[in-house]
């Protein structure tokens, strides 16, 4: 089974730090993921770097057999690919609604789709028309999920708090989920 | 140039231009006759100083502001303000700048302090702000400044024109009390700039670039980055301070035209970064191009406005008006600020290394 | 998606009056200090004409900064353009403006000021791509370049259309006041007001129902975000900017047609109050924006009175 994604030799660099010092790894489609590290590792900065955030300054990202490493943000979300940022990044003077709508780039928002998120997260069902400033952490933290997964994705990849581990093993596990989610990169806190 | 500081200009044609100009500017009492190249050579040295103390801020901490005539024109209004009211005497140039010089550090001390606070583009956008509330309250407060009219004032008796202290007869020119003006004028601003390259080139310079480059990784390393930026700032106003009072003293006048306009303002900025930002000799071959230009460019431009106007040739008559001179240093600025962000002097250092 | 719509929302965190407040407060506490009510009633529509029109005239700038981390220095020169602009459909047309009939001056204004904006529209698009997008990200380069570009455009201007002051005579219909009693409410000021409070409905229904509304209220909370969305925000950007632009120049027209005059130099000179309203109002903020604005043209209506009461 080919990888879905692949680095190969990546190098980081943020000003004059060198972050990633030749990072190669492959992830698997239909399986899940993990990085672990210690803190200051550069698990953010990996994932960052994947999603274009932090340009690579030397090697190789293929995703699905194309080459990102030079790829803008955009370009790079609209192959398919999720993030769930460490900071979440609700956007709080938007609706939950919003949030979900801005995020559903492809098109409108999908009554089905939108039901199975609901499954998982109830609160933001309860909180459809309230300000994304006025949750609760973990709320946003739902909310930040769900805004990478409200369309079918190629990859999510979740720079997220241990707190919803669980929520996402059981949506990794969703067997109505297998055929959209092709491959899922975690992250733990130490 | 070695002098105080050990810091070479480090390219041979740098240093030739720098040693015609400082010597064009010693002799010019001497050999360019009339009122017009001394205040030409006036301008030059004082700007300079200006200039010297902007890139100080702009070139050597990264910091944009709006603000900096602010501390000249406090330093021209002051010894303007003692002069008119106590009389031409040496005690109210000593009270000038006794009141000015601390006026302008204690101002600077809060601009500064709140440099440290904002963002760049923030802070910059708060001190045009200031600025402009600065010039209206000057125009404001005509029982003190003279309003839009400014202050005229009589020198002390031995800066005057009229008192001849060696006469023509000695050694064929005469040394009188504007020549003397000039030399004080001349004295001061050579010495301060040479204390501001002093300063850069001491470890307090370097902690400055520092600063400049990293201010985080700075703090990290250990340096009370507040007290550097801050000491600077305010040597930065002192040093704009004294040169306004040193234009005071030639002009024997300080108006909101002279001293605190933000033309003033943004000539400075086109000095500083045409001759070349974080390296304060970039301010003597600034202030001199900008100078020369604005005195003698024009007399070209108009010919060659002249020229396009028989010539029938639409719209260049009117770009190349004497009066546009400053469009084509604008152009100039902005094609520095993108192309040769070092000025001329980035730019000769580095013809200079690149022919060794 | 009928029982999302019927859920009850959180209950929203009591909204922060006082900043909405705060210019009628002002403009109340000084009805005692004026004395007569009609010389306040003038004042206060006078001051609040004055701050529609620099509202206008911030409002891009505001949204442009919140967004993309970008003040232009030189935004006075989309102001000074937008109001020469209007010289070259008002000063030919002259009998139109001078004809005493309102619907023949609007047919001349509004031409005027549709040429004011897509010429300035037009020059923001040079700038953002000349002066801006090469700098993009080194903030003091950015300071730097959009100075230079103040001076080379009003220069430029200066070259263009010469260093005089162009007379530029307000539609005849449109001087005058209404008077109402004791009360004298100058009708440029109503038709000012007017445009004012159009252009911010038009800005709040654009920001709060269209989706580029919605991408441009979250580019300014998060750019990253957006673009890790899957949105090429500097394109939006470019057009924010430009529509910022052309508003600058609808500013100028007007702004021109209350002075009655048009200078090379008028953008700058307004550029100073425009920074104060953005800074006061808040980065990204329209609403902030437009109380800031009619602050700032309280503050300054009203400094005018003051200093002829003390001195």
């Amino acid at each position: 089974m080919t990888d879905l994604l692949t680095l190969a030799g990546v190098h980081t660099h943020i000003g004059r730090y060198h972050i990633l010092h030749g990072i190669d790894f492959g992830v698997p489609e239909g399986q899940t993921t993990m990085l672990l590290g210690r803190n200051g590792a550069g698990k953010t900065t990996t994932l960052r770097t994947i999603m274009g955030l932090w340009p690579a300054s030397s090697g190789r990202i293929s995703l699905d057999g194309q080459s990102i490493e030079q790829s803008p943000t955009p370009d790079i979300a609209r192959l398919g690919v999720g993030y769930v940022p460490e900071s979440m990044a609700v956007f709080s003077d938007l609706t939950v609604k919003e949030n979900l709508i801005l995020a559903a780039r492809d098109g409108p928002l999908d009554d089905t789709r939108l039901e199975w998120i609901f499954g998982f997260f109830p609160a933001l069902r309860r909180f459809w028309l309230s300000r994304a400033g006025a949750l609760s952490g973990g709320q946003k933290q739902m909310l930040s999920i769900a805004r990478a997964i409200v369309e079918p994705r190629n990859l999510v990849m979740d720079n997220g708090t241990i707190v919803h581990r669980g929520e996402m093993a059981a949506l990794a596990s969703d067997a109505t989920l297998q055929e959209r989610l092709l491959g899922l990169s975690l992250e733990t806190h130490q | 140039m070695m002098i105080l500081s050990g810091d070479p200009p480090r390219s041979r044609v740098l240093s030739i231009l720098l040693v015609v100009i400082i010597a064009a500017l010693a002799v010019t009492p001497l050999i360019f006759p009339g009122a017009k190249a001394m205040n030409v050579a006036t301008k030059i040295l004082i700007f300079a100083a200006v200039v010297a103390s902007y890139d100080l801020l702009l070139g050597y901490t990264g910091s944009v502001s709006f603000a900096h005539t602010m501390f000249y024109g406090i330093g021209s209004y002051s010894i303007a303000i003692a002069l008119y009211s106590m009389g031409p005497s040496w005690a109210a140039v000593a009270t000038g700048a006794v009141v000015g010089l601390p006026l302008a550090m204690l101002l600077a001390l809060g601009i500064g302090l709140f440099s440290l606070r904002v963002e760049a583009i923030f802070f910059a956008m708060i001190t045009l702000a200031v600025a402009s509330a600065f010039l209206v309250l000057a125009s404001q407060l005509s029982w003190l400044t003279g309003g839009e009219d400014g202050r005229s004032f009589q020198l002390p008796e031995l800066l005057r024109p009229g008192t001849v202290l060696i006469s023509k007869n000695v050694f064929g020119f005469e040394l009188n009390g504007r020549v003397l003006t000039y030399y004080v004028i001349f004295i001061a601003c050579a010495a301060m700039i040479l204390a501001l390259l002093r300063v850069v080139n001491s470890p307090f310079g370097r902690v400055l670039q520092a600063i400049r480059e990293n201010r985080f990784r700075a703090e990290a390393l250990g340096f009370r980055t507040v007290f550097h930026l801050t000491y600077a700032n305010c040597l930065a106003a002192v040093v704009a301070a004294s040169a306004g009072m040193l234009n005071a003293l030639w002009l024997r006048y300080a108006g909101p035209d002279t001293s605190l306009s933000f033309s003033i303002m943004l000539d400075i900025l086109l000095m500083v970064v045409i001759g070349g930002m974080g390296t304060i000799y970039g301010a003597i071959i600034g202030a001199t191009i900008f100078i020369l230009a604005q005195n003698y460019l024009q007399a070209l431009m108009g010919a060659a406005s002249n020229a396009a106007a028989e010539a029938g040739i639409p719209l260049l008559p009117g770009l190349l008006h004497p009066d546009r001179w400053l469009l084509w240093l604008g152009l100039l600025f902005i094609a520095s600020v993108y192309f040769f962000p070092t000025g001329v002097v980035g730019r000769l250092r580095s013809a200079g290394r690149a022919a060794s | 998606m009928t029982d999302l719509a019927a859920s009850a929302a959180l209950p929203k965190p009591s909204r922060d009056m006082l900043p909405v407040l705060l210019p009628v407060i002002l403009a109340l506490a000084m009805l005692p200090l004026i004395g007569s009510p009609s010389s306040w009633v003038t004042l206060t529509v006078a001051s609040l004409a004055m701050g529609m029109m620099i509202f206008i005239m911030a409002s891009g700038l505001t949204l442009v900064f919140g967004l993309m981390d970008v003040l232009n220095f030189g935004h006075g020169a989309f102001i000074s353009v937008g109001a020469y602009a209007a010289t070259l459909v008002l000063l030919p047309l002259a009998p139109y403006v001078q004809a005493d009939s309102l619907w023949l001056n609007l047919a001349v204004l509004a031409p005027a000021a549709v040429l004011s904006m897509a010429v300035s529209g037009a020059l923001g698009l040079v700038v953002e791509r000349v002066l801006i997008l090469p700098v993009y990200g080194q903030h003091l380069k950015q300071i730097l370049m959009t100075t230079g570009g103040l001076i080379v455009a009003e220069q430029a201007l200066y070259a263009l259309w010469g260093p005089q002051i162009i007379p530029l005579p307000l539609p005849t219909s449109l001087r005058g006041s209404f008077i109402i009693g004791d009360i004298a409410i100058a009708k440029y000021r109503l038709l000012a007001m007017l445009v004012g409070l159009v252009v911010f409905a038009s800005i709040q229904l654009v920001l709060n129902r269209t989706k580029i509304g919605l991408l441009i209220r979250a580019g300014v909370e998060n750019r990253e975000m957006v673009e890790a969305l899957g949105y090429r925000i500097r394109r939006l950007f470019l057009g924010v900017f430009m529509v910022g632009s052309g508003l600058a120049g609808l500013g100028g027209v007007m702004w021109a047609l209350y002075r009655e005059q048009v200078h090379a130099s008028m953008g700058n000179d307004l550029t100073v109050l425009v920074f104060i309203v953005v800074i006061i109002g808040g980065l990204g903020s329209i609403g902030g924006c437009f109380i800031g604005a009619l602050l700032v043209a309280a503050f300054w209506c009203r400094s005018w009175r003051w200093s002829r009461i003390f001195s």
